[in-house]
């Protein structure tokens, strides 16, 4: 009797591949909203790896950060619990670009997430290699993976990262492995491919390692961190994370290191043209910022601790292709570095991903339905990026599981929403990373305010608790109340008062005015109002401050809002699904081409897209109107 | 952003000889803005007050300034053309003082229409049938192509140069403080409001020239494109001079002194004439002479009209053929030079000439005129000729010049209201993210003048001036 082994086969609601940044949020997003998800990483002991910078969030990522976080997503929340240094950047600057970073221990930060999706109900974490997107009349039906088991689902959330036929290099040392020497994903690529969807390669870099041990601190300056230090979550309690942390530190290369790039480019991968995929502008390597910025006699370099069950440091500021030899020779001139040992070298990765012109705004194919792309996969980079898109794959994968509307964030409601928008609609030919300036609204997407903004919407998906979603009503009415209050409490120019003028250094009164007007001068804040003011009552310091920016602001904020009402009336104008562009007398070619290209949902979408002249929408928006007749 | 809702206006009759000009305004606060501007003789009478449909005689004011006297139309929505509320302003014609009331009305309110935005507002209100559709998206087209061609062809060439050198400027200082924000650790901006301080009062001296030249009609070509030509040394320049009333090219006996392009803004009768002074049209082998000549003649193809002057103290010779051939198709009127020496060359050696060459063609259109630049005569002659051909429809003349100039100083005012609260912010110590919003609504209108977006200038030039990253 012959006794045939039956076929794995399972059925769930959605699988997640890839147990990254992004697919840790799509798949948490899945299983919290009630789906049977399955999440495939080629290591478990890779979840939420960290194989670049050893930080969450700076400049414009923490905005992201805090956005996933207000949505209900993990990475705030995970980056609170394993962090060894924080600091609030720009803070001299205005509220708009202040950014939250914290140092991560690495391995805690890995360990932390994955305790977190094990204990996470309706998920299962899968080791395996998923090789085939099995599809049924352009509608995905579910995978197969190397082994052969195949898991039928409802909707696919791919997110590879950096896996997709990798290969990383070293100067003339080419390995084929993903980040950190893991396994490598090569099957999936054909199967995308032959799905018809487009694929293009990129590449980034990561700097060397180093030994602690062997780093001379004493010749670099010292970094530390912030006193008191805010948390990334809205739901984290400050006071429970206050606690000692480790330092950073900063020195700098030299004419010397400089030299030794110079006079070995020719064994740079990229210089000797090996490497084919297009790299980002915004983190050159060491060899790129040498070349490309000769007048700059010295360049930056942040030694950052990878963790702190680990004496290994980050080389920031110093990625390289450049092969061992020059690195170590490179790095060793750098005061402080003259007797380093690197523990793990710097390397270049090159990858597949798709062009996210494959995809709508909700980043699901739009040749596949129920096929959604998060993460790297996408042409961005970046750990936030990828959580932002993550947590928005999951959410609408579940949607589209429910039959329900999917949910896109615009420009004018969160950097998530700038950063998808750019993402479908420009053409992008380098790794994509947020930056505050690609956010036009951006006085009114600050990260201290990424709950009022967004608490609702995770609220209304049903990913936010009922208790944090009134923890944030009532902290918006506090601002509404008081903020009113302030316009009305006006302040006579009596003596006393006048004395209280002089003191801080502000013009004396000429009639009644009001605190809140008061509090646009420079000179004056809430907290030194407080003299004049004896009837207010005490309120949270977040509170405060969001009364303080509304008020001391409020000319620049009435001004973008003026501008979102602009903004929002063209979005609304819907573009039909499969619209025939051909159909529209008149267009200019370049813009038929390109609208044929993106095929833009709306209005405002298409007249972003670079090509497309106010002339061609306004073409557009007639033809639109007779064909409604 | 070609979808708007707030109020417009535009001149909506030919710019010329008419008797009657009108300015037509349309939106919501249509009525309002032009009842701001407006004064009956009737003591209190408003026109926020009157009904739909009716005509009122007033006064159009620029503050305390009268500008003209007038007939304003107001029609309510939704019956008026753009079903919005409009008010047609029939003033007197004559360029000046329909562009002051355009001006007027901008000034308190309304914007800048753009090309076609009357006609698009009317169909997307509904008021066109349907079977209209391709036709107002052809006036869309059309309109948008002149516009773009007019507003970046008809700028003085150094006017380009300076805007793309002022978006430099702007471009550069906002990606500085873009990298300050975006990597604080790598780039400082300590000392930074002294710098942005000095930059932008300079740029705001250098705007407000450019406005004001925009008031004398100086940013743009405007008028009738007319050019001289002519051999060497038959006292083209001089008659430029005569026409012009100054001594701005140089004249010499030496023939080929002007060896480049003059040009000037004149009127004439009310008309406007740009008009163009060029080398003298001779084989010649000096390389910088030949130069002269190519651009004269290219000058000369894309000329409303040509002012072809001949030496009559001198016969016709090969040069002379040449440039009989090269006007064939072109409108132009004959100087006669040098009338007060000794008459070689006249009008009938000068018809049978052209007769000549050209078998079917008839010379009796050619306007021919005795002049002397020397005894200053048969300037009025040149005159009455330049605007009989004008008033005969035969020479054309592109209202859109005049609105173009109007679009620009308008882009010139916002860009530079814009460096103003650069300025103010700047001085107050705002943090810099604020005054980066404020540059960037510059460096864009500035844009609209030579044509160009915002795009991803920002981030291109974040990249490649300034050393960021990991």
């Amino acid at each position: 009797m012959v006794y045939i082994m039956p076929e794995i086969r399972e059925k769930v609601n959605v699988c997640v591949i890839g147990a990254g940044h992004a697919g840790c949020e799509a798949a948490l997003a899945c299983a919290r909203l009630g789906l049977e998800t399955v999440i495939f990483t080629v290591s478990v002991d890779s979840i939420a790896l960290m194989p670049c910078n050893p930080n969450i969030g700076g400049s414009s990522k923490g905005h992201l950060v805090r956005e996933v976080d207000a949505l209900g997503g993990e990475m705030g929340k995970n980056i609170d619990k394993t962090f060894i240094q924080s600091k609030m950047l720009n803070v001299s600057k205005g509220p708009a670009v202040h950014s939250l970073r914290a140092q991560a221990d690495k391995s805690d930060y890995t360990r932390a997430m994955r305790s977190v999706l094990e204990h996470q109900d309706h998920l299962t974490i899968k080791q395996a290699e998923v090789c085939d997107i099995l599809t049924e009349n352009r509608k995905v039906v579910g995978i197969r993976t190397f082994t052969g088991a195949v898991y039928e689902c409802q909707a696919l959330i791919v997110c590879t990262g950096t896996y997709l036929n990798a290969r990383c290099l070293c100067g003339e040392a080419i390995t084929y492995t993903g980040p950190n020497g893991l396994q490598v994903a090569t099957h999936l690529s054909d199967s995308l491919r032959s799905l018809g969807l487009k694929l293009r390669r990129f590449k980034t870099g990561t700097p060397a390692r180093m030994s602690g041990d062997s780093i001379d601190y004493s010749k670099m300056e010292e970094q530390f961190g912030d006193d008191p230090i805010v948390p990334f979550s809205f739901s984290t309690d400050p006071t429970s994370i206050q606690k000692k942390q480790v330092s950073c530190w900063l020195t700098y290369t030299n004419e010397e290191t400089h030299k030794i790039i110079r006079a070995n480019l020719d064994r740079s991968p990229i210089y000797a043209g090996i490497i084919e995929g297009t790299g980002p502008r915004y983190c050159p390597s060491i060899e790129d910022k040498v070349v490309k910025f000769a007048d700059k006699d010295r360049h930056q370099v942040f030694l950052e601790p990878e963790g702190i069950h680990t004496s290994e440091m980050y080389v920031g500021g110093m990625s390289s292709s450049l092969p061992e030899d020059v690195q170590l020779a490179m790095y060793r001139t750098v005061p402080g570095l003259e007797h380093c040992k690197i523990v793990r070298n710097a390397y270049a990765i090159e990858y597949d991903c798709i062009d996210p012109m494959e995809l709508y705004a909700t980043l699901e194919t739009k040749k596949i339905s129920g096929l959604f792309c998060a993460g790297q996969i996408n042409g961005s980079s970046g750990y936030e990026e990828a959580a932002a898109q993550g947590i928005m794959a999951g959410i609408n994968a579940s949607q589209f599981c429910k039959g329900k509307e999917q949910i896109i964030l615009d420009r004018s409601q969160a950097y998530i929403g700038v950063l998808i928008d750019d993402l479908v609609t420009k053409e992008n030919f380098e790794p994509y990373r947020m930056m505050t300036s690609r956010a036009e609204y951006r006085l009114l997407l600050r990260q201290d305010n990424a709950d009022l903004r967004l608490r609702e919407i995770g609220y209304q998906v049903g990913l936010v608790s009922e208790e944090d979603y009134h923890h944030t009503l009532e902290k918006k009415k506090m601002i509404d109340d008081e903020v009113v209050r302030l316009k009305h409490v006006v302040i006579g120019a009596s003596k006393d008062h006048q004395i209280f003028f002089d003191r801080h250094g502000s013009s004396q009164l000429k009639i009644g005015t009001s605190l809140a007007e008061l509090m646009c001068r420079p000179e004056l804040s809430y907290d030194i109002l407080a003299e004049l003011d004896p009837l207010r009552k005490p309120l949270p310091r977040e509170v405060i401050d969001q009364v303080q920016i509304e008020i001391k602001y409020e000319g620049y904020l009435e001004r973008q809002s003026r501008q979102v009402e602009q903004f929002k009336k063209m979005e609304k104008k819907k573009i039909p699904v499969n619209f025939d562009y051909d159909q529209v007398p008149s267009l200019r070619l370049e813009a038929r081409q390109k609208l044929k290209k993106f095929q833009p949902v709306n209005i405002g979408q298409a007249s972003r897209i670079s090509g497309v002249s106010p002339a061609d929408i306004s073409v557009l928006l007639v033809y639109m109107e007779t064909k409604q007749k | 952003m070609a979808y708007k809702t707030d109020t417009i206006a535009t001149i909506s009759t030919g710019l010329s000889d008419s008797g009657i000009g009108i300015v037509r305004v349309s939106g919501e606060d249509a009525i309002t803005i032009v009842d701001r501007i407006f004064r009956s003789p009737k003591e209190g009478k408003s026109l926020a007050k009157v009904k739909g449909n009716t005509i009122h005689y007033g006064f159009i004011y620029d503050e305390n300034k009268l500008i003209d006297e007038v007939m304003a139309v107001v029609l309510k929505a939704p019956r008026s053309y753009t079903t919005e509320n409009t008010v047609e302003i029939n003033c007197h014609g004559g360029v000046l003082m329909v562009q002051k009331i355009l001006e007027t009305v901008l000034k308190t309110g309304a914007r800048m229409a753009e090309p076609g935005e009357f006609t698009k507002r009317a169909f997307l209100n509904g008021r066109i049938d349907l079977s209209r559709a391709e036709a107002v998206i052809d006036v869309i087209h059309s309109q948008n192509e002149y516009a773009l061609r007019a507003g970046t062809n008809q700028l003085r060439g150094n006017l380009y140069e300076a805007v793309s050198q002022m978006r430099k400027k702007l471009i550069y200082e906002i990606a500085f403080i873009e990298s300050a924000i975006d990597d604080p650790e790598h780039i400082s901006l300590d000392g930074f409001y002294d710098r942005i301080i000095k930059i932008v009062t300079e740029l705001i001296e250098e705007i407000e020239k450019m406005i004001q030249s925009a008031d004398s009609g100086k940013l743009i070509k405007e008028g009738i494109r007319t050019v001289i030509l002519g051999k060497p040394n038959v006292g083209k320049s001089s008659l430029m001079n005569l026409i012009v009333g100054s001594e701005k090219a140089i004249v010499t006996n030496v023939a080929g002194t002007t060896r480049d392009v003059l040009e000037e803004n004149i009127r004439i009768h009310g008309l406007g004439l740009n008009i163009v002074d060029t080398a003298g049209i001779r084989n010649t082998e000096d390389v910088v002479e030949k130069i002269g000549v190519e651009r004269a003649l290219s000058c000369a193809e894309s000329a409303d009209l040509i002012v072809y002057v001949v030496d009559s103290s001198t016969e016709l010779d090969a040069n002379d053929f040449d440039i009989i051939d090269f006007i064939r198709d072109k409108k132009v009127i004959i100087l006669l030079n040098k009338s007060d020496m000794k008459e070689i060359t006249d009008e009938n050696d000068l018809r049978s000439a052209i007769e000549g060459r050209f078998k079917n063609i008839s010379s009796d259109d050619v306007v021919m005129i005795k002049t002397s630049a020397k005894d200053r005569t048969g300037l009025d002659e040149f005159e009455t000729a330049v605007r009989n051909m004008f008033f005969q429809g035969k020479i054309p003349m592109d209202d859109e010049i005049v609105i173009t100039n109007l679009r620009h100083k308008e882009a010139l005012m916002d860009a530079c209201d814009s460096l103003k609260l650069v300025l103010k912010a700047a001085r107050e110590e705002m943090p810099e993210d604020f005054l980066s919003i404020d540059l960037m609504n510059a460096y864009s209108s500035l844009g609209y003048i030579i044509g160009e977006e915002v795009g991803d200038d920002l981030i291109n030039e974040i990249f490649s001036k300034f050393c960021m990253g990991k």
